[in-house]
């Protein structure tokens, strides 16, 4: 019997040891990334360093127990000792473990120091989020993009197999260069929100109205995935965080290019202020545009979620005056869930969406919205 | 029996004697209206635990309803704004009407056998306590069927996700921690005055057992931070619903803030959960090891220090907030310390259970299996505290496993235990011992 348990115990230690030398080998699925950067290294030394000190104390402690559970049995027909109260062993194991937390603390601190150490950084990138995307914008560069989940919604209702990033795509990932120091700058439009890449080890909160700070410098180039890590409300699973670390010179050249295209697209909108669009044209762009950026709180078929997200049929935005309409849009709605969408979208989906929201779900008003009308009201209240 | 649990048993049976003669006079009233309009502590120390307990299976419902979900990925069975009131009703559920009620209920039960009271000293207030929890528990229930649904930000309620961007039904969710926080505070009150007032002669504080020493800090505890809970959860319903701004930045609030008052609750909630469980620990285990409490004083201060660091290290549940780094490394290193006499109290049971003629009959079991998955809580707890690694770990399962560990191996365990225990004593009657191992077996195999 009690050879057996030994036994036992013994194959369960080895099958766990077996695991914990997969996990410092290679990638896991149980254990902690070791990542990508230095401080990502050192967080997972001091992960597992911490790990396998548990480890010692609970084979000792269990161990004594457990040796204490087979051989003082009282059906063995032992009599129980009567010692109590031992000052000396008392000192002992208050002391001995105060002085391995101290053995602990001297390695975090250090690495602690490191990572809230944000200066002198070479690239500074504001990280904003708001439900349920995120919002990256280079302060050098004044580029700025929003990003969003790219995964079908037939994916995740099932319908169609799911792909090996499930969840953790985007259409527009954030392009940071490796072995530069990239500091972060996180705020939050609406909610807190948590940025997480755990392969940087950074994860840091998005506090709406304040400003956070963190920093990464990535070795090696590849795509890194993460998660919101702070629930911010029904699709909180939904706004993965995706990092595309280049070499300097290639994210040089992607800056260049996207400098490029915002230009292209500035004198696209300043070609549709000119034309107008035709009905078939603004629906279609208006259901593209209102799957990606509505349909999340208002529902793919407008009716919102009754006393969280309100209906747009029969609602006397998509009834009402046009200008009332678009202003809702472009503003949003203070103290509510409903964002400005001015920056988020362009003209183009602006017009396109509060056209389509108009004759859609059987509300036929026939109202056309055209990107020149957009643009009239935003100036106009400048 | 060693002599620590005759004295109690002494002690318990003078007052049972008490109890019976002076039912034999009056008598109670019969029917509902006996639990209705009951003072005596047995009562209510019954409808506690069943309360508890109808609780408990209620939590454990939605409980199953998130993992039925989780079982693989994609939206299978609920959507994920029902989802969201699943996880957080649970947790609400789980906390305050499972584990304190249960908790509350042992109090009532053992707390006057056990210093030699008749009653507890406020009872008509412990009557109280107890009828008007069912009616917050309703409440908040109820809120799951109102236009938009329960409240879905989490049973830690962070703003602004609780205010401005939270559904109507935030209100009656305040509304029913409210209540849950005066029938917590009558009670800890109750149990206070009993301990302080009514112990029977020649009982010294060094004396009491160990249950009513970790009863007396957590009732400390419940009398400090309920308040701080009723100011949160009120700070929200006026930033809701009547304009105040405590914790929106455009109006000079600041939604850190709340995390900071939740946490200065929520961290010595956790131990109001297992300092009474400690407390059980420590009297089931040197009887069954046929041996005295190995150090006796040393939990005690054990216990008080425990309490004690519980207010110091709140803003380790905000490490990823943005702190200035010093404030990091203070709660830290505080985080840290709460190693120091937790270990006190592992050691302290396996001391005790060394070299004694231990038995197994079914609370030991259920002790053993908390002392060495509650140890798992706490290693993984210490893991947590180390800043930088937190840093991953933070709102991850990670920390979602390591509280179940204490809170579901460790409180619950501790509460199966103690009723196991005691169920003789109350009833009289011995339950089946076969069942209640197969219980067991179930138990630690699926926990």
């Amino acid at each position: 019997m009690v050879k057996r348990v030994v036994a036992s115990i013994f194959a369960v230690m080895a099958s766990s040891l077996s695991f914990v030398s997969l996990a410092s080998s290679e990638r896991s699925d149980l254990n902690l990334p070791v990542g990508v950067t230095d401080i990502s290294q050192k967080v997972y030394d001091l992960h597992m360093t911490i790990f396998y000190i548990c480890i010692a104390i609970g084979v000792a402690v269990f161990g004594v127990m457990l040796w204490a559970m087979v051989f003082h049995r009282k059906s063995r027909g032992v009599k129980a000792a009567n010692f109590h109260e031992s000052l000396k062993v008392e000192v002992a194991w208050t002391i001995v473990p105060f002085f391995i937390l101290i053995g602990m603390a001297v390695p975090a601190t250090k690495t602690l120091f490191e990572m809230e150490d944000a200066s002198e950084s070479d690239i500074s990138i504001v990280v904003t989020g708001s439900q349920w995307k995120w919002h990256y914008k280079y302060l050098d560069d004044d580029i700025e993009f929003y990003s969003l989940m790219s995964t079908p919604m037939e994916q995740i209702q099932n319908k169609w197999v799911k792909g090996d990033t499930y969840l953790l795509e985007v259409d527009k990932p954030l392009v940071i260069p490796t072995n530069r120091k990239v500091r972060f700058l996180m705020t939050s439009d609406d909610v807190i929100h948590s940025w997480w890449v755990p392969d940087f080890a950074v994860k840091k909160d998005a506090n709406p109205g304040f400003i956070n700070e963190a920093w990464t410098r990535v070795n090696e180039p590849g795509i890194y995935r993460g998660q919101c890590a702070e629930l911010c409300g029904k699709d909180h699973g939904f706004m993965p965080v995706v990092v595309k670390a280049l070499p300097p010179e290639e994210f040089d050249e992607w800056m260049a290019q996207q400098k490029a295209l915002k230009a292209a697209a500035a004198a696209e909108e300043a070609r549709l202020l000119a034309m107008n669009m035709s009905f078939e044209e603004l629906m279609k762009e208006g259901e593209a545009a209102y799957m990606g950026y509505c349909a999340a709180c208002h529902q793919a078929n407008g009716a919102g979620l009754p006393g969280v997200f309100p209906s747009l049929i029969n609602s006397p935005i998509t009834l009402g005056d046009v200008n009332g309409h678009i202003d809702i849009v472009v503003n949003g709605k203070k103290g509510t869930a409903m964002q400005a969408f001015a920056k988020q979208m362009s003209l183009k989906q602006i017009a396109a969406v509060v056209t389509y929201e108009r004759n859609a779900w059987g509300i036929n008003s026939g109202d056309l919205v055209q990107p020149k009308d957009v643009h009239q009201f935003i100036n106009q209240g400048e | 029996m060693n002599s620590v649990t005759s004295t109690q048993d002494t002690a318990a049976h003078e007052s049972d004697h008490g109890h019976d003669s002076h039912h034999a006079h009056h008598g109670p009233a019969k029917g509902i209206k006996r639990w209705l309009y009951t003072t005596n502590h047995k009562d209510i120390g019954t409808l506690y635990l069943w309360f508890a307990f109808i609780m408990f299976l209620t939590g454990g419902a939605m409980a199953m309803v998130i993992r039925a979900e989780l079982f693989q990925p994609g939206l299978q069975i609920v959507e994920p704004h029902f989802f969201n009131q699943m996880t957080t009703v649970h947790g609400l559920i789980m906390v305050f009407g499972a584990v304190m009620p249960a908790f509350t209920g042992l109090a009532n039960w053992m707390i006057p056998m056990m210093i030699g009271a008749p009653d507890m000293a406020l009872p008509r207030m412990n009557n109280l306590s107890f009828w008007i929890l069912p009616f917050a528990f309703l409440i908040l229930l109820a809120s799951l069927f109102v236009e938009g649904g329960g409240p879905a930000f989490g049973w830690t309620f962070y703003a602004p996700l609780s205010t401005t961007y939270s559904g109507d039904s935030t209100a009656l969710f305040v509304f029913s921690v409210h209540i849950m926080g005066i029938s917590s505070i009558m009670g800890a009150i109750n149990v206070i005055v009993t301990i302080w007032n009514m112990r029977a002669p020649g009982m010294t504080w060094l004396k009491m057992p160990l249950f009513v020493w970790t009863w007396l800090i957590t009732a400390f505890l419940l009398i400090a931070v309920m308040p701080v809970l009723a100011g949160a959860v009120t700070m929200v319903l006026t930033d809701k619903f009547f304009g105040t701004s405590f914790f929106d930045a455009a109006g000079g609030g600041d939604p850190v803030m709340f995390q900071h008052i939740f946490w200065f609750f929520g961290h010595p909630e956790v131990y109001i959960m297992i300092l009474p469980a400690f407390g059980i620990i420590s009297t089931i285990v040197p009887t069954f090891s046929r041996k005295k409490l190995f150090g006796y004083t040393s939990m005690v201060y054990a216990t008080v220090s425990i309490a004690g660091l519980s207010f110091v290290v709140w803003a380790h549940h905000m490490f990823t907030t943005g702190m200035p780094v010093y404030a990091e490394l203070f709660f830290m290193y505080c985080t840290m310390l709460i190693s120091v006499p937790t270990g006190v109290k592992v050691f302290n049971w396996v001391a005790t259970m060394w070299r004694g003629a231990i038995s197994y009959e079914v609370p030991m079991l259920f002790s053993l299996a908390f002392i060495v998955l509650f140890t798992f809580g706490g290693f993984s707890g210490l893991m947590l505290a180390i800043t930088p690694v937190d840093f991953q770990y933070h709102d991850t399962y990670f920390v979602v496993a390591h509280f179940h560990y204490v809170l579901v191996t460790g409180a619950i365990f501790s509460l199966i235990a103690a009723a196991y225990y005691w169920l003789p004593k109350w009833t009289g009657v011995m339950y089946d011992v076969g069942l209640a191992k197969l219980h067991f077996l179930v138990f630690t195999y699926f926990r």
